[in-house]
């Protein structure tokens, strides 16, 4: 058995506009383990965003428990645009983490340096993120956040700004990345197919207030890289049953 | 080069002469114009005075050495009132950024002092104040910070909220947020809002010297108009569109030296 990281516990959100109060997450309840993959996935407004928002002490819980099993457990969220700052070399926009949180030792410069070198980024350490393509500022972000050696790392649809086919090519590093780092993961995503070819396990959720509808631990190998598990046998299965899950009416 | 790319060329260049062979053109015939119709008395030189007596009328306060003294006493307000609304402009600006229920407050009165013709309060300056330089400074302090202050706020309120996030998430602190993210960010703002105040500086040093000055290109201005020495007053007129013809290209040369290679 793995060793669990946090414990989410009948999780409730809601929201309070001049216009009444909103249900945003209605008692989620959610274990994680180490070295995890997990995808959630929810229609558009179901609130997945929330709920990584609360794991990532953005927004504040209104009901529940969420406990950490390890002492100061770190949390490294990535979000949904690269959002590297126009004016810092690419060398100085992985470090920002570090800088805000005055960790930035020669050993971690080193550590970031690395991790730059590792993925192909070496060379356009002292350019700007301008020169860059979308594929290149999204593995920039990640490594941003690996800076910070993060325990869990949160991911907010992160190649949603990225056109289909670097989409593919991106999620594919990126899951290479994490997986070489050993990083536990919580993905969310609207994409289904992107879910399947990713996670470990995929979380169902339903329209808002978000509840969790249904859990599907993945059966395909986890060495497969991503693009190779879309052309598994299982894969139209999956897809299948939580696109009926989802219940989409257009 | 291929020819046709050299053919280009050529005739881009040829242009960019024409253009300005033009414009000499303009400048000359007016002022060729102006002499002519003034000598041949079919306009009136007294009250529309003439290019050869503006030049004699300029010539002669250099002779007595006034002419700089007026430019140098209208430089050096324009100057101070620059420096001092940019520099309360931006403190102001961040102290609205951090204090949003303060912007909330003060939006209506801001609006209203921004809508206000800021001339209707110079005598209660003068009042106040005193005749002095410090009422003309106040004067173009008035009508150029609040311009500043509303654009770099605005600045401050269009910063990326994705970015902001990613400082929250990394629990930047406020003076963080302030000098990683904000600040940096408005650069571009920052420098644009130098071509807006240095225009509203003039304006107020202006309107201050017609109020209350003893020298200065405004004082020239008025005081030509009380005597009816309408030289001076053209004199005054034509030294001022040199000024801010000059101080225009100097701020448009800063901007594009502060933000090469930035952006």
């Amino acid at each position: 058995m793995t060793k669990s990281l946090l414990t989410i516990k009948n999780l409730k959100k809601n929201y309070h506009t001049l216009n009444g109060e909103i249900e945003a997450i209605d008692n989620i309840s959610l274990d994680v383990c180490e070295g995890e993959f997990i995808c959630i996935v929810g229609s558009s407004g179901c609130g997945k965003s929330t709920l990584l928002n609360i794991l990532a002490n953005l927004e504040t819980k209104s009901a529940g428990e969420i406990n950490y099993h390890q002492k100061d457990l770190k949390i490294g969220y990535m979000l949904q645009e690269d959002a590297l700052f126009p004016w810092l070399t690419i060398l100085d926009n992985a470090l920002l983490g570090l800088v805000i949180e005055k960790k930035d030792s020669p050993e971690n410069i080193k550590y970031v340096k690395e991790l730059l070198k590792a993925y192909g980024l070496a060379e356009f350490q002292d350019k700007y993120p301008r020169q860059l393509s979308g594929g290149m500022k999204q593995r920039v972000a990640l490594i941003r956040t690996l800076a910070t050696r993060p325990d869990i790392l949160l991911l907010d649809e992160p190649f949603s700004a990225l056109d289909y086919q670097s989409r593919l090519a991106v999620s594919n590093d990126v899951y290479q990345i994490i997986k070489k780092e050993h990083k536990t993961v919580i993905m969310i995503t609207h994409d289904i197919a992107e879910a399947i070819s990713l996670a470990s396990r995929i979380i169902v959720l339903s329209k808002r207030p978000a509840k969790i509808k249904s859990v599907y631990e993945l059966n395909l190998s986890d060495t497969l890289n991503p693009i190779a598990r879309r052309q598994a046998p299982e894969f139209s299965k999956y897809y299948e049953k939580i696109w009926k899950d989802l219940d989409i009416n257009v | 080069m291929s020819e046709v790319q050299k053919k280009f060329m050529r005739r881009q260049k040829g242009e960019k002469y024409l253009i300005l062979l033009i414009q000499i053109l303009i400048v000359g015939g007016f002022f060729g114009l102006w002499e002519i119709l003034a000598r041949h008395k079919i306009i009136n030189e007294f009250i529309f005075s003439s290019p050869s007596k503006i030049w004699q009328t300029i010539y002669d306060l250099m002779l007595a050495g006034n002419l700089f003294h007026h430019i140098f006493t209208t430089l050096y307000e324009i100057l101070i009132a620059f420096v001092l609304g940019i520099i309360l402009g931006f403190i102001i600006a961040i102290i609205l950024y951090e204090l949003p229920l303060l912007a909330k407050i003060v939006d209506p009165f801001l609006t209203m002092l921004n809508s206000l013709p800021k001339v209707a309060i110079g005598p209660l300056i003068i009042i106040i104040a005193g005749a002095r330089t410090k009422s003309i400074i106040i004067m173009a302090l008035l009508i150029n910070l609040i311009v500043s202050i509303i654009t770099i706020y605005n600045g401050f309120l269009n910063i990326d909220p994705c970015k902001l996030k990613l400082l929250d998430s990394l629990k930047a602190t406020k003076m963080q947020k302030l000098t990683k993210l904000i600040i940096p960010a408005s650069y571009q703002t920052i420098i644009s809002s130098l071509k807006l105040n240095i225009s509203m500086s003039q304006i107020g040093v202006i309107m201050g010297e017609f109020l209350v000055s003893r020298a200065g290109i405004g004082y020239l201005i008025i005081y030509g108009t009380q005597v009816f020495n309408l030289s001076l007053v053209m004199s005054g007129i034509l030294i001022l569109i040199i000024i801010s013809f000059i101080l225009y290209q100097i701020v448009t040369y800063l901007e594009h030296l502060l933000l090469k290679n930035k952006f």
